[in-house]
């Protein structure tokens, strides 16, 4: 019986852990450095976590076999083995609280935004995103870099205004709204996140990050990307009964494009 | 009820015994004060209430499967959550929502400890009955007023809540953003009454076991059971009360026009909604205060019954008793300051983040002496594989699989990748959900004998827990894949989504329904042996069949209505003295004073 448990507690746990190694069913490639780094948190993680299920289980199958025998010997009148104890218990938490510091400069690197101001840095395109029941409103500043005021009582989906922006406001008249992110390669994107109604949640996961649409607050997500292509963008917060279909796409593409893309844009405002 | 021997002491003990055994039906069995009466009243509920969970959990991965498939019955059942029997997607939300509420609060927070805590607490510790016998009772039937409030979710227009079991505003709080109905007031209502009932159940706990301890029953010579079933009751004690407040204020907020959750100018369906000022987050502060003690509250008296049945069958003591107990109270406590760590992608301020994730890795400090020395306990010893030998050895393995995958999530760099995806969903159910459960299975076959006076068919037990075992990887092992995809929680289906479909999710899916369409076949076995064993298991006239040391197995199967017989045992060991050297056999009660283990054959008492 031993035996049997052994062969099968270790079956479970290669069959757990091969796919890991094999990256069968794997994340897409990340399209951004900090993607990379948290990747590279990720891989140092799986590789700590990795050794200590292996040994856990092995260990446990191992002894399980060994002192389940016909032939093993009477129990041992053993209490413990402080040593040991203290040993194991050093080496875990070195590991495990060690492991907190590796990836914390990517969490700061991402999440530490300066709350305040939505004045465009030098370069920086900002995508004010709006979640709602069950889409995405993408909102650009246009030519002159200034986001329009917005008035809830202007609110009008069937309209076409699903944030409430008031064209006549100063900055307004140029605001481009629009269901679906483009952004130029290899320049930083500020999104803020904004919501109408309940939670919903920003996640791109070539971009390895999520954030909350909170209503009543503003979130802030920084990034670069550095890979053309068309990426999905899925909610990541139970919002409701469409919350499955609730889904825009991020297109990354060349400078050139981006500059066209937003002509374009412009030219159905006037 | 076997005889006891009635002394001149005893007689008069009865005589102002709090409550004689009863007479009637309804005083015996429905309206008891008897703690073991009780502790079986909790575990058909929980019985009941795991049924329903499971039968909820096929009914959503059967729509994962085939959203568009039509299950005739079904139809009739829900006419408009399944028209036709196709379950539309706030359907598939409704049943999500309600797995979750049941499998948390009725299964895994009854069973464990309300179930066998209440049984075998008192016995344990040598007392006539807990505390306060009238409040346990009150406990346990305010328990089921809460239960019957869930259930009517169900059946009430607009059927049961659809927000799931974390219930976040402001979708949970504006009637409009959702199917209106009193599901969410029900199920709101529900919680409520079950924190207050779990409020009284544990002061009874703590006092119980501070107060009515037997002669010589020190602290350190307690059962690892009694242990976590106290740092239980004293997580519930703490959490039970802000989840409560927090339920209390989101029902104003749907019923009476308050806000505490839901903030200003919310349009829904381009309609304004008439709330200012409130904070979506604090709910999720106060839900997650409690939400993560709840882990612990669910798992601990787990890990209590896994010490227990793990140093028994392997003839030996607990390696490292004192760590196992401070590793508990590490983990209760640590408990209570990591509730952080549901929150990384909330929205909340990202420089709390470190603190809360240096804490939650120091969980993983106590969790891994806790595997270390269940592992040290079998080491050297001679093992004997029981069937409740079996599901703890089991549990051990799943403590670990879904304990490790913590580590991940508990880094906010990680998390946000993973957070509310499938791999949560692969964490949560392997370590809260499953190892829980193997620490039930383990502790009803073992208890089996004593609550019964019969035995529940060994051979049944054994390859229930074969496929159980196998059944529970083969269906969370997957979801973490699901997870890498990256597949987000609680997606009715996953056609709109091109990573999924082309990442394989669907492959996934199939694999996972059917493993969980089987092992929850494989639970009905379980239920047939446990029924059979009831009424017609072989009958256990030995009071300890495991050859175990502690009180419970002192005394009659099953036990005579006041324990003891209206003594008080003295307790002369610790918890765990197996295969002392120079006894007269491998084990010693904590009943057995020295000269009964090691002297005149004579003088043996307690068996």
């Amino acid at each position: 019986m031993g035996f049997l448990i052994a062969i099968v507690v270790w079956a479970v746990t290669l069959a757990m852990a091969v796919p890991f190694v094999t990256q069968t069913w794997w994340m897409p490639e990340s399209i951004t450095t900090l993607g990379d780094e948290i990747d590279e948190t990720f891989m140092w993680t799986l590789a700590g976590t990795g050794v200590i299920f292996l040994v856990a289980q092995f260990a446990l199958g191992y002894t399980v076999w060994l002192f389940g025998r016909k032939s093993a010997g009477p129990a041992s009148d053993s209490h413990g083995n402080n040593k040991l104890e203290i040993l194991w218990t050093t080496a875990a938490a070195v590991i495990f609280v060690g492991l907190t510091f590796v990836g914390y400069s990517v969490w700061a690197e991402t999440r530490f935004i300066e709350q305040k101001s939505m004045e465009p840095a030098e370069g920086r395109l900002i995508v004010e995103v709006t979640g709602q029941q069950f889409v995405w409103n993408m909102r650009y500043a246009g030519e002159d870099s200034q986001f329009g005021p917005t008035d809830i009582n202007l609110i009008d989906d069937a309209a076409g205004n699903p944030v409430g922006l008031d064209r006549s406001g100063p900055g307004g008249s140029d605001d481009i709204m629009v269901p679906e992110m483009y952004v130029p390669v290899n320049r930083e994107v500020e999104v803020v996140l904004k919501s109408k109604d309940v939670l919903h949640n920003f996640f791109v996961p070539e971009l390895r990050i999520k954030l909350d649409t909170v209503p009543g607050l503003v979130g802030k997500l920084r990034f670069t990307p550095n890979k053309e292509g068309r990426f999905e963008i899925v909610c990541s917060e139970l919002c409701g009964l469409g919350h499955y279909k609730m889904r825009s796409f991020l297109h990354v593409v060349t400078e050139q494009e981006y500059e066209d893309w937003l002509a374009e844009q412009a030219s159905y405002l006037f | 009820m076997t005889e006891v021997e009635v002394s001149p002491e005893v007689a008069e003990y009865t005589e102002v015994h709090r409550h004689p055994e009863p007479k009637g039906f309804w005083s015996k069995y429905i309206f008891s004060v008897d703690h073991k009466v009780i502790g079986i009243q909790y575990l058909l509920l929980a019985v009941v209430a795991v049924f329903v969970g499971m039968a909820l959990s096929l009914l959503v991965r059967l729509r994962l499967i085939c959203p568009e498939c039509s299950y005739p019955t079904l139809g009739t059942l829900f006419p408009v959550g399944a028209p036709e029997g196709v379950m539309t997607p706030e359907f598939y939300l409704a049943m999500l929502t309600m797995h979750g509420t049941v499998m948390v609060f009725m299964v895994l927070t009854t069973a464990p400890q309300g179930g066998f805590g209440n049984y075998f607490l008192p016995i344990q510790i040598g007392a006539a009955d807990m505390a306060f016998p009238r409040l346990n009772m009150l406990s346990f039937w305010t328990t089921f007023v809460s239960f019957m409030l869930l259930m009517a979710a169900f059946v009430v227009e607009g059927g049961a809540p659809q927000t799931g079991w974390t219930g976040y505003p402001p979708l949970s709080a504006v009637p409009e953003a959702t199917v209106p109905g009193i599901g969410q007031d029900l199920w709101l209502a529900s919680i409520a009454v079950f924190c207050i009932a779990s409020l009284l159940a544990a002061l009874n706990f703590i006092v119980t076991i501070l107060d009515l301890r037997a002669k010589g029953l020190t602290m350190m010579r307690l059962p690892l059971t009694c242990w976590t079933w106290f740092i239980t009751a004293i997580l519930g004690l703490l959490a039970f009360g802000v989840l409560l407040a927090a339920g209390v204020l989101l029902l104003m907020d749907r019923n009476v026009g308050t806000s505490f959750f839901v903030p200003g100018g919310l349009i829904v369906s381009d309609k304004q909604i008439d709330h200012s000022g409130g904070s979506p987050i604090l709910w999720q502060h106060l839900f997650w205060f409690f939400g993560h003690p709840e882990v612990y509250i669910a798992i601990l008296p787990g890990m209590g019954v896994t010490s227990h049945v793990l140093s028994t069958f392997a003839r030996k003591t607990v390696f490292g008793y004192r760590a196992m107990v401070y590793a508990v109270i590490a983990i209760g406590l640590l408990g209570f300051v990591v509730w952080g760590h549901h929150m990384f992608v909330s929205g909340m301020s990202p420089y709390s983040a470190f603190v809360f994730s240096v804490l939650t890795m120091c969980i993983g400090v106590p969790s891994a002496i806790k595997t270390f020395n269940w592992i040290g306990t079998m080491w050297g010893g001679k093992i004997r594989f029981t069937s409740p030998m079996l599901y703890s050895i089991g549990f051990v393995s799943l403590f670990v699989s879904g304990g490790i995958s913590g580590i991940f999530l508990g880094q906010p760099t990680i998390d946000l990748y993973f957070h509310d995806t499938y791999f949560v969903v692969a964490h949560f159910h392997l370590i809260m959900g499953v190892a829980a459960i193997f620490g039930m299975f383990a502790g009803l076959t073992f208890w089996f004998p004593k609550m019964f006076g019969r035995m529940m068919d060994e051979r049944l037990s054994k390859i229930h827990f074969w496929l159980t075992f196998v059944g529970v990887y083969a269906i969370f092992g997957p979801m973490h894949y699901l997870g890498m995809l990256p597949h987000p929680r609680r997606y009715a289906e996953i056609t709109g989504v091109d990573f999924l479909m082309e990442g394989g999710a669907a492959q996934l899916h199939l694999f996972i329904t059917v493993a969980a369409v089987l092992t929850v076949l494989a639970q009905f076995l379980f239920l047939y042996n446990f029924v059979k064993g009831i009424y017609a298991g072989k009958v256990c006239t030995d009071p300890n069949p495991w050859e175990a040391t502690t009180l419970e197995w002192a005394i009659s199967s099953p036990p005579p209505h006041d324990n003891f017989g209206g003594k008080v045992p003295h307790v002369y060991r610790g918890a765990y003295d197996f295969s002392l050297g120079g006894a007269k056999r491998d084990f010693a009660m904590q009943c057995n004073d020295d000269r009964a283990v090691y002297g005149e054959p004579s003088a043996a008492s307690g068996d």
